[in-house]
């Protein structure tokens, strides 16, 4: 009998070639004869091109071939565009290099392609670009105004599109509620900031290619690189080899993806480019940026009655592959865990002369789940109610699963009483609750506060016909093979991409337990659509809750098979075998049997297979989920706030998820602690800042302040455990949901801090100055244009003499 | 262009270089150590983290001909005969990396921290880590992996330890 | 990214330094520790046509007792500094400061002198030079001259010295007994920059403060040393209460910078606030 695999703190066995430095970054490979690319960019956020003469670039040494977009016109196509939200949205093309006009500071113009990269960089200094500049469109509310500036002339509106979702009586909701909260969050825009810069490397064979990608999709990259540039699907496979990270970030087709291959076929030799971290910064999409005002309406003993939620959503300059779909996916979440009578929703897309947003990690429900679980504080707080208290009153009860939300969705499971339970013990709130009186009757000037946040959220994207019925323009399933190799061991093709995960470890603990083959008779393999001809790749935290099922089917069409065999082998019929440990036997003879290695070996050999059965035992299975994965948790969160500086410091984060059925819960607690992580740097200390004139002013890590060892606390985790009952493992997603839940519980652990000083919010990220303007009763623009170079630090500081 | 001797994971290597070339560049590019990625350009991520002459550098603030004469080991030249080094197993241990970019520098970085403090505690661990990013893992099984694996290179004999 | 080209040079001796720097005219840069020029390099936003390398300059490591003072050699790393016995005896608050400086990594290879001649308002050590009343010690192929640190930080990333000059050491005097040091640095995460910074020192004598060096970080395009302050407290007792009362006037005369972390206004605040700690916490 093998051990039960699926729910051990089985070790990665990704791990061995990346504490070596034996890892596949595409940047790592350079096949003999690769080009290197560089591009040269946009320094306007919104000009047209007067010129681009790169006849000097040509010249220079190394130079193989020099591109503006006008070169390319032709070719390149308009990047893609999956979600069309509404009939009437406003879609501009996207062109991969700018051809007459740019619209955000980093927008590529021209490409250079030389021998090597500092030829290229050189290179890039030599080319006369001239611009005539045109009005940057940096605020979204001014973007909106009549008369305002336009980021796309033709167009005639910066408005993408209005999107609404309405259901219930809003109006009888608010009519005479006796509270009704008001407020208007801001969502910061982010970087999201994989550790592991883009890089493509794209290798030309005859009419044929393969182009390597640091991407988290490389079977939709390979449908939409054929859309896009009219090669043949069939003439272009996509490898994502390892992939150090995406956080939404890879879930794209860019440009600089596109160019590779036209270079490469025009070119005949393989090119490679990859970015730098400022490069980076300025042109990887980036994540948030919406305005909300939120309507909340209650009763006097806490019960909410409706919420009316007005977002606006800044699109950046372009619509890139879900850029105005991500707000949608939030549509639905705003409600949170709780009950009410109405819900309002409207979102209106917005185009600004930035870096188009789209997904990053938690994409939609972060903001929803910011929005909801800060307004019931506010609500607590109008009443004079303890925060868990008021929530308590108005959430799903455990018993009332399967429970049809306002927002339309069933949530299938969930025990938001058990969670809630155990993270008040795990975080000791009574007695935090005694610490913060006391600091308020003593006037400490470092004042204590407790965030909670009891959060839900929806992912394992996506049921297909959903899907549909948002106009988007793929469906959700995912696709697993299993090949049983003559040998009895295993080959698992899975369609999720996995950039960090840990797919091959959990698949393979998902097909041992169900094959009954060893752990490490597993192997496998995924990202390379030559490898895995099916998938709709990793994101939404899908993996699993939709890749592991298809995969966990997968392995029952192995074993129905086997059984076949078996049974045939044996001489007995299949009613009578029963699987164990990896090996049929006839029930209650134990001494007879067959393990499936042999059966396995029979099957290849194929000397004496049933009637109808063919060689081989390998199955294939695709999975579409009927509803979405619902995890929830409750987070709780001390905060320290130094009334004196605006300091504030983590002092407790206790976590307790419920993921439903847990395959490896080092996993799942790794994710927990990276989501939690990101999710508090939203809250204190990032932030993507445009200056007046559309500038990045946060291009690199000495601006953008990504968070140490040394900033965050240590979390305490735990977990219960009540099964989804969508899918036939009880499992749910897990990679955004520590991100979704800890913006909210840290901001109103500040809030609570400050509330005796009449602080009813403080914008993101907490900066101390932003907790000092709270305190005084002030507050900053989210869009700070007072970044000057004369300011020491940061990349101001150029110059100096040693 | 000058030219440079340096030793790099027990091989030695005379190669001209231009000025310009960064050391971490010059072990990717003329070297093929590609194990040490490159992850900003300030200097901030710590992911070319080498050590030089037996001293924790972020290879992407050096050039290759400051490392002249020098000994530079890098995530490569740790470990015996295939058997993991105590602070890469003890990364694996302890789940310490997912998707693994930062781990090269972190491993580095936490090598020469132990050199300093054989017993660092979880603060002494972070505060020493400070220089290196992750953004995966909140770093918490980082700090666990240091730690354990200072236990384990504390123990007397038995195991190898490099460098 | 990658830096343009340049000249390298690496004399052996501080005679072939000074006329490497002289020959190779106002586009050549020293590199010291590298480990702020690197980044500037790499950005292209510093395109040096030379880059002077110090690394193998004999001499220029040394830490050494001069008699009412120390000396510390301008090539000396932060990693040498912090650990040096004459740096923590005569001159604590160096040690304690630059412990506080970037991280090990950048450490091992930046320098004391090198952070000083960048003259970079943000960094932390140029206050600690200005509160100590330091002396730079620099040459040239035309002679050798000092230069107070009162004099030496001119402006935004600028200092005193001429462009054929080289900073060689920096003369520490030493505190003697009697005083206790602190640098209080207030940033946003452990790699940022000090939105504002304090270094103090003051020397006590039973419940009084007999004297007092303050000065700042990042409060003006150069570092500034809070003369009001030390002026309040001198004489006065050791408490908080005076300490704050000084403190108020720790941003007069300051002009402090916007940036994305902090508006003048929340400066000169913290200035204030950081002040009264920091005088708090170095007469302990």
């Amino acid at each position: 009998m093998t051990v039960q695999e699926v729910g051990s703190p089985r070790k990665r066995s990704e791990d061995a070639r990346l504490i070596t430095g034996r890892t596949r970054w595409t940047d790592n490979m350079t096949p003999a004869g690769t080009l290197h690319v560089a591009f040269l960019r946009s320094p306007y956020a919104h000009a047209r091109i007067a010129n681009l003469d790169t006849s000097q670039a040509k010249r220079s040494p190394g130079v193989v071939a020099v591109f503006t977009g006008q070169d390319l016109a032709e070719e390149q196509g308009s990047l893609p565009c999956a979600w069309v939200v509404t009939e009437d949205m406003k879609h501009p093309d996207h062109p991969s290099m700018a051809v007459t006009e740019v619209r955000y500071v980093g927008e590529p113009v021209a490409c250079v392609v030389a021998r090597d990269k500092a030829s290229a960089v050189d290179a890039l200094e030599e080319i006369d670009a001239d611009y005539e500049p045109l009005s940057a469109v940096v605020d979204m509310e001014a973007a909106l105004a009549d008369g305002a500036d336009l980021v796309h002339e033709d167009l005639g509106t910066n408005k993408s599109y209005t999107w609404v979702f309405e259901n219930g009586d809003l109006d009888a909701a608010m009519r005479d509620a006796p509270v009704v909260i008001e407020r208007r969050y801001v969502q910061q825009r982010l970087i999201p900031t994989a550790m592991e810069p883009r890089s493509v490397l794209c290798v030309p064979d005859g009419d044929e290619f393969t182009l390597y990608s640091a991407t988290q999709i490389p079977h939709i990259l390979r449908l939409m690189l054929a859309t896009v540039t009219e090669i043949p699907e069939h003439r272009i496979r996509v490898v994502a080899p390892d992939v150090g990270g995406g956080f939404g970030s890879k879930l794209q087709v860019y440009g600089e993806e596109v160019i590779a291959l036209l270079l490469a076929r025009r070119l005949g030799r393989p090119v490679k480019w990859t970015e730098t971290r400022s490069e980076g910064n300025m042109t990887v999409h980036h994540g948030r940026d919406q305005i909300q005002r939120l309507t909340l309406a209650a009763e006097r003993d806490g019960r909410i009655r409706g919420l009316k939620v007005d977002l606006l959503a800044d699109m950046g300059a372009y619509l890139m592959l879900v850029t105005p779909g991500i707000p949608l996916l939030g549509a639905f979440m705003f409600n949170g865990i709780y009950k009410m009578d109405a819900l309002s929703f409207t979102c209106t897309g917005v185009f600004t002369t930035k870096v188009p947003t789209d997904a990053y990690r938690g994409a939609g429900r972060p903001e929803a789940t910011f929005a909801i679980e800060r307004l019931m504080d506010e609500l607590a707080a109008e009443l004079g109610i303890d925060p868990i208290e008021v929530r308590r009153h108005n959430w799903i009860k455990h018993e009332e699963f399967p429970y049809e939300t306002i927002a339309g969705l069933t949530y299938d499971s969930g025990n938001y009483e058990a969670a809630t339970d155990k993270a008040l013990e795990l975080f000791e709130y009574d007695k935090l609750r005694a610490e913060q009186a006391d600091r308020r009757e003593r006037q400490d000037p470092v004042q204590l506060g407790i965030g909670v946040s009891t959060f839900t959220e929806m992912c394992g994207l996506a049921p297909s016909r959903v899907l549909g019925s948002l106009s988007y323009g793929a469906g959700g399933w995912e696709h697993a093979a299993v090949r049983v190799l003559p040998s009895g061991k295993v080959e698992v093709v899975t369609g999720s991409s996995a950039h960090g995960q840990g797919h091959e470890t959990a698949w393979a603990q998902i097909t041992a337990d169900r094959l009954g083959v060893p752990f490490e008779d597993v192997k496998v393999l995924h990202g390379d659509t030559a490898i895995s001809h099916k998938g709709m790749d990793t994101y939404g935290s899908r993996s699993l809750t939709v890749g592991g099922v298809a995969l966990f089917a997968a392995c029952e069409k192995v074993v129905d098979k086997a059984r076949t065999v078996a049974a045939h082998l044996l001489e007995a019929s299949e009613q009578d075998l029963e699987f164990t440990g990896g090996r049929f036997s006839v029930r209650g003879v134990q001494q007879e049997g067959k393990t499936l290695q042999e059966i396995a070996l029979a099957a290849f050999a194929a000397h004496d297979l049933p009637d109808g059965i063919e060689p081989s035992l390998d199955s294939d299975a695709t999975f579409d989920p009927d509803n979405f994965s619902f995890p929830h948790g409750t987070h709780l969160c001390a905060a320290e706030v130094d009334t004196e500086t605006g300091m504030v410091k983590l002092r407790k984060y206790v976590a307790v998820d419920d993921v439903g059925k847990v395959v490896n819960p080092l996993i799942v607690e790794g994710q927990v602690h990276g989501g939690l992580a990101q999710g508090i740097a939203q809250a204190l200390y990032e932030e993507a800042v445009y200056d007046a004139d559309g500038n990045l002013t946060t291009t690199t890590m000495a601006d953008y302040l990504i968070p140490s060892a040394k900033d965050l606390p240590t979390f305490t985790t735990d977990r219960t455990e009540t099964p989804a009952t969508s899918n036939p493992m009880g499992v749910k997603g897990v990679g955004e949901a520590g991100t979704i839940a800890s913006t909210p519980a840290v901001v109103n652990a500040i809030v609570d801090a400050l509330r005796p000083h009449g602080v009813k919010d403080v914008p993101m990220p907490c900066t101390p100055e932003r907790v000092w303007l709270a305190l005084r009763g002030e507050s900053k623009a989210a869009v700070d244009t007072s970044a000057q170079p004369g300011a020491g630090g940061g990349l101001g500081s150029a110059g100096g003499d040693q | 262009m000058p030219r440079i001797r340096v030793e790099v994971d027990g091989a030695t290597y005379e190669d001209d270089v231009e000025p310009r070339l960064l050391l971490v560049h010059y072990l990717r590019e003329r070297l093929g150590k590609v194990g040490t990625p490159v992850g900003c350009d300030t200097s901030n991520c710590g992911a070319c983290t080498v050590l030089m002459d037996g001293m924790s550098v972020k290879s992407c603030s050096v050039l290759a001909v400051q490392a002249d004469g020098r000994d530079v080991t890098t995530v490569e030249g740790l470990g015996v005969n295939g058997v993991p080094h105590p602070m890469q197993r003890a990364f694996h241990e302890e789940h310490a990396l997912q998707c693994g970019y930062c781990t090269p520098g972190m491993i580095m970085a936490s090598l020469d921290l132990l050199r300093e403090d054989p017993d660092p505690s979880e603060d002494e661990v972070r505060e020493g880590l400070e220089g290196n990013l992750c953004r995966c893992t909140g770093y918490q099984n980082i700090v666990k992996a240091v730690r354990r694996a200072a236990s384990e290179m504390r123990e007397p004999a038995g195991q190898e330890v490099t460098p | 990214m990658i830096p343009a080209t340049f000249d390298y040079v690496r004399p052996a001796s501080l005679d072939d330094a000074v006329t490497a720097l002289s020959d190779a005219g106002e586009d050549a840069k020293v590199l010291a520790g590298g480990q702020s020029l690197m980044p500037l390099l790499r950005m292209r936003l510093a395109i040096p046509d030379a880059l002077i390398d110090l690394d193998r300059v004999g001499g220029l490591r040394e830490i050494r007792d001069a008699g009412d003072a120390i000396v510390i050699g301008a090539m000396a790393t932060h990693y040498q500094v912090i650990r040096d016995p004459l740096v923590r005896e005569h001159a604590p608050l160096v040690a304690e400061t630059t412990e506080t400086v970037a991280d090990p990594a950048v450490r091992h290879r930046g320098t004391f002198g090198g952070s000083l001649a960048h003259a970079d308002p943000a960094g932390d050590l140029p206050a600690v030079a200005l509160a100590l009343d330091a002396v730079f010690l620099v040459r040239s192929v035309r002679g050798e001259r000092e230069i107070p640190a009162s004099e030496f930080f001119v402006d935004w990333m600028t200092s005193a010295m001429e462009p054929d000059e080289l900073l060689v050491g920096v003369r520490l005097p030493k505190l003697g007994a009697g005083w206790g040091v602190h640098y209080e640095k207030f940033h946003r995460t452990a790699q940022a920059w000090a939105i504002v910074g304090v270094a103090c020192a003051v020397r006590r004598s039973g419940d009084g403060i007999e004297d007092a060096r303050v000065a700042l970080t990042n409060m003006g395009p150069a570092p500034v040393r809070a003369g009001a302050v030390e002026v309040a407290v001198k004489g006065g007792p050791a408490s908080e209460d005076a300490f704050r009362t000084a403190a108020a006037q720790a941003a007069a005369g300051t002009e402090p910078p916007a940036d994305l972390h902090g508006s003048p206004e929340y400066r000169t605040h913290l200035a204030t606030v950081l002040t009264a700690r920091a005088l708090a916490a170095a007469a302990g």
